[in-house]
């Protein structure tokens, strides 16, 4: 048995140690807004936050975030950087498919939360992680400079 | 489609029993801010005058889409359609997927039903306005009975009707029981464009907060009581059979229930996806390689080669295009290749499956629900009504889910198992089970005249035939495979004598092609306007300067709109990108203009070549005829997508063959472009009248040659097969040395 704090809720879950958080996410909570993209951390589709931290789930296993917070895009919006981010993807109408959105989301909340105002350097290094097939960069980019209370473009 | 045929009472009671099986096994989630995108279909709205179209006494209006949202912004587009006329707020629109129906949901534009070949707007830009415009017709009827008036006497507006005069008011709710009893009218006038409210104004997409709070549901995100978690293996080589598979050792790990054995594929099932794939990984299954154990991509590559020496199927053929090379002042000849391709979208391969007494039920994400459908009843042997397809948000489609492959799979392994199971291919098995863009081997030539001027131009493209397999050999009758031949035959310019031809080569067996984003218009398109860009280089003239010539030379031969249009969007783009000023050392701009899928889009590509060789698109440039706007923004979007795509493809897109098997795994070899390598784009919508044309696709077909050809402008360097990858550093190399 194994306890999670997953989205300020504490979880008890009898699965294996090693067992990576996406699937503990998805397949054991039906928590499915974390998605899986690739499982080799190569895409940020299953970008959750552990303590704050930006980090892909599908390469992290339950037993590095015993003990810590774990928060997912279903309570994003309940921290000050997540509702802007999620206010901004609205505003500019960021997704299309949707897929990879939910850990492009994630990872720039994780962004906002420790730098408020990043430059397009420092928004490059945040988001490279994350792989959106549509093509949204663009919309993202501008969104995240919204969120910060900036210019768009 | 008329509107009493799409309300004939056939469809009525087909559309209760398909939400009385489709319904009860999912739950909707809670309303989002705007928008509402459900899973299952309503069962109690009393007004249904037609397929599309359900209407509650609380005055809900329910939108049962034909086609299936995969980003294109479909699930905003369709419903604007049908508020304009409805007179609601579109906001307000509950979005449901339709139930596969070959007939009731058809895309008109293309015969089945289908969300492809970017014809959602073009299929539906008139039926959709017309459902709506009956449902209001109907409603303020029902209103002016109500209140003994004239039905000319009332209108409707934001879900009400309205009698003016008194200043009467009924909503929408309130008048659903007696508009069910009306007859659909038959003759319905629809708003002239200038009256137009949503139709050409920007809209928020009316699927985005589920897609920005986590809880949009794709195909993946199924989940059943009881369901059981799937990883799939199929035969790594192409054509390759199993041998055996370690079953105890799978079943010691915990939480592993089962190993599906297939011909030619195993799957391991289990409590979760963890167990499922640790138990493929233990289950260590064992092939028999097959026919294609030592196939390799060169093997393909010179079987194209030899099988293009011969004549081909005649797609063009106007003047002696043979004679006029021979005898023209000086001859340009290139060979042109493209590779397979993956689709990568970025929701991996996955299917639902439930096996009943009574039948199947399949929770998928796909372009073809008809298809999909008719795949199964093949596969089991079941009746129409017993295979129930539920329709889910698409995370990608590019053409991928326009095949049923996965869905087979899924059945095939779902008939072994008791109860629900969701099959998922890892992204390795994504990608090296894809069904690819086939590898096109395109040999062109031309022959100038002293000005520069083409005189004959032949081309003979080399490849797969996709549509072969998807419509069968009726399809093929000529020999020709239109869409392999597309943007080539069709091209636009006035090249003297013409002969295109094509000949058919398939890959080896078990290797499949298929669909892919631009489809012929991204092969044919990389083609004609890189070629163009050589002649126009051969004959020192700029490129702009040289189609433009080229277009207005051809003016007599094509449909009077078509010359203008191409020429207004080359010479749009090309002006907002400041053609012409000089770039420092190592920039370079290129353009080319695609001509496809009822649109006009020019770009202009405007790249950095550094020292050593490396390509960095920086800006785009694009320009967009696209007929009468629905969604402007969406518009955008879509370009913006589809040149990050082309993008992608044309810097690192490839598929490689080697001992049978499919040498790229995930992201890290088949690299797509990331948020720091992706240029910054300028779109330009251009206004006009005439029909809408799709929009999905010809950003991606256009992108490849205007970066092929600012390459060669910013290097000299001549792309003549994609993608880009490391040539141009090769050559930079090559020089330094």
């Amino acid at each position: 048995m194994i306890t999670l704090n997953v989205n300020g809720k504490p979880r008890d879950l009898d699965i294996p140690d090693d067992m990576p958080l996406l699937w503990t996410l998805r397949d054991v909570l039906n928590m499915t807004g974390t998605k899986f993209g690739c499982g080799v951390g190569l895409c940020g589709a299953c970008t959750i936050h552990i303590d704050g931290q930006p980090t892909r789930s599908c390469d992290t296993p339950v037993s590095a975030a015993v003990g810590k917070r774990i928060t997912t895009i279903e309570a994003i919006g309940n921290t000050p950087a997540g509702k802007k981010v999620q206010a901004a993807w609205l505003a500019l109408d960021v997704p299309q498919c949707g897929y990879c959105q939910s850990g492009q989301i994630m990872s720039a909340s994780a962004l906002l939360a420790a730098n408020p105002k990043p430059s397009d350097v420092d928004i490059d290094t945040a988001m490279a992680g994350n792989i959106c097939r549509c093509g949204t960069y663009p919309r993202i980019r501008a969104a995240i400079k919204k969120a910060a209370g900036g210019k768009e473009v | 489609m008329t509107a009493r045929e799409l309300a004939s009472p056939s469809r009525r009671s087909f559309l209760t029993v398909t939400a009385a099986i489709g319904g009860g096994l999912l739950l909707g989630f809670g309303l989002p801010a705007r928008g509402e995108v459900r899973d299952t279909l309503t069962t109690d709205a009393p007004f249904v005058p037609n397929a599309f179209l359900r209407i509650d006494r609380a005055g809900k209006v329910t939108f049962v889409s034909p086609q299936i949202e995969m980003g294109q912004g479909t699930y905003t587009s369709l419903p604007m359609l049908l508020a304009e006329e409805l007179e609601v707020d579109v906001d307000k629109i509950a979005i449901e997927h339709s139930p596969a129906d070959d007939k009731v949901y058809v895309n008109p534009a293309i015969g089945i039903q289908m969300t492809g070949a970017s014809k959602s707007i073009r299929g539906f830009y008139g039926p959709l306005r017309q459902a709506g415009a009956a449902a209001r017709i109907m409603l303020v009827t029902a209103a002016a009975q109500r209140w003994k008036v004239h039905p000319s006497t009332c209108h409707a507006e934001n879900g009400v009707v309205v009698h003016a005069r008194t200043g009467r008011k009924l909503g929408y709710g309130a008048l659903v029981d007696p508009a069910a009893k009306l007859r659909v009218p038959e003759k319905i006038g629809l708003k002239d464009p200038a009256e137009f409210k949503l139709i050409g104004t920007p809209h928020r997409r009316l699927d985005c907060a589920g897609k920005v709070d986590g809880s949009a549901k794709f195909g993946i995100d199924t989940r059943l009581p009881g369901m059981k978690f799937a990883v799939l293996a199929q035969s790594p080589t192409f054509g390759g059979k199993l041998i055996t598979v370690d079953e105890a050792k799978a079943k010691a790990v915990p939480g592993v229930s089962q190993v599906v054995k297939l011909d030619d594929a195993v799957a391991v099932v289990a409590n979760h996806t963890f167990a499922a794939k640790q138990g493929l990984a233990a289950a260590n299954p064992q092939w028999d390689a097959g026919p294609n154990a030592k196939v390799s991509t060169a093997d393909i590559v010179n079987q194209l080669t030899r099988v293009s020496e011969k004549p081909g199927a005649v797609a063009r053929h106007e003047g002696d295009a043979a004679a006029a090379i021979a005898d023209a002042a000086r001859k340009v000849e290139a060979i042109y290749e493209q590779p397979f391709l993956a689709h990568a979208t970025m929701e991996p391969m996955n299917c639902t499956v439930q096996m009943t007494s009574d039948g199947c039920d399949i929770w998928v994400g796909t372009q073809v629900q008809g298809m999909t459908q008719a795949a199964v009843m093949k596969l089991t042997g079941l009746a129409r009504e017993q295979v129930r397809i539920h329709n889910h948000l698409l995370g990608g489609g590019f053409g991928r889910r326009l095949e049923y492959d996965g869905t087979v799979r899924a059945v095939q392994i779902a008939q072994q198992v008791s109860g629900p199971v969701q099959v998922i291919w890892t992204r390795e098995e994504d990608i090296q089970h894809d069904m690819y863009r086939p590898h096109y081997y395109d040999r062109i030539s031309a022959g100038l005249d002293a000005q520069g001027k083409p005189v004959g131009w032949s081309h003979r493209i080399v490849g797969s035939s996709i549509i072969a397999r998807y419509y069968g050999p009726e399809a093929m009758k000529t020999g020709v495979d239109r869409d392999a031949v597309d943007s080539s035959a069709n091209q636009p310019y006035d090249v003297g004598a013409i002969h295109v031809d094509y000949v058919q080569q398939e890959p080896p067996a078990g290797m499949h092609t298929s669909w892919w984003r631009g489809v012929g218009a991204t092969h044919g398109t990389f083609v004609v306007e890189s070629f163009i860009d050589e002649l126009a280089a051969t004959a020192k003239q700029d490129p702009l300067a040289y189609r433009v010539a080229l277009l207005d030379m051809s003016m007599g031969r094509r449909t009077a709109l078509t010359q203008p249009r191409a020429k207004n969007v080359l010479q749009i783009a090309a002006e907002r990108s400041g053609w012409g000023k000089a770039l420092p050392a190592g920039q370079g701009r290129g353009i080319a203009l695609c001509i496809g899928f009822g649109t006009f889009v020019a770009q202009v590509v405007e790249v950095s070549v550094d020292k050593d060789g490396a390509v960095n698109p920086t800006r785009v440039w694009c320009a967009v005829d696209c007929g009468i706007q629905v969604n402007p923004d969406t518009i955008r979007a879509q370009m913006e997508s589809g040149i990050i795509f082309g993008l992608s493809a044309a810097l690192y897109g490839e598929i490689t063959i080697k001992d049978g098997r499919v040498e790229q795994t995930n992201f890290g070899d088949y690299r797509v472009l990331r948020i720091h390598e992706a240029p910054q784009i300028d779109v330009t919508l251009v206004k006009s009248l005439e029909p809408p044309g799709g929009i999905g696709e010809p950003g991606t077909s256009c992108v490849m040659p205007a970066l092929t050809n600012a390459i060669f402008a910013a290097t000299g360097k001549r792309i003549r097969k994609l993608p880009v990858a490391n040539q141009v550093q090769e050559t930079a190399s090559s020089r330094a040395g």
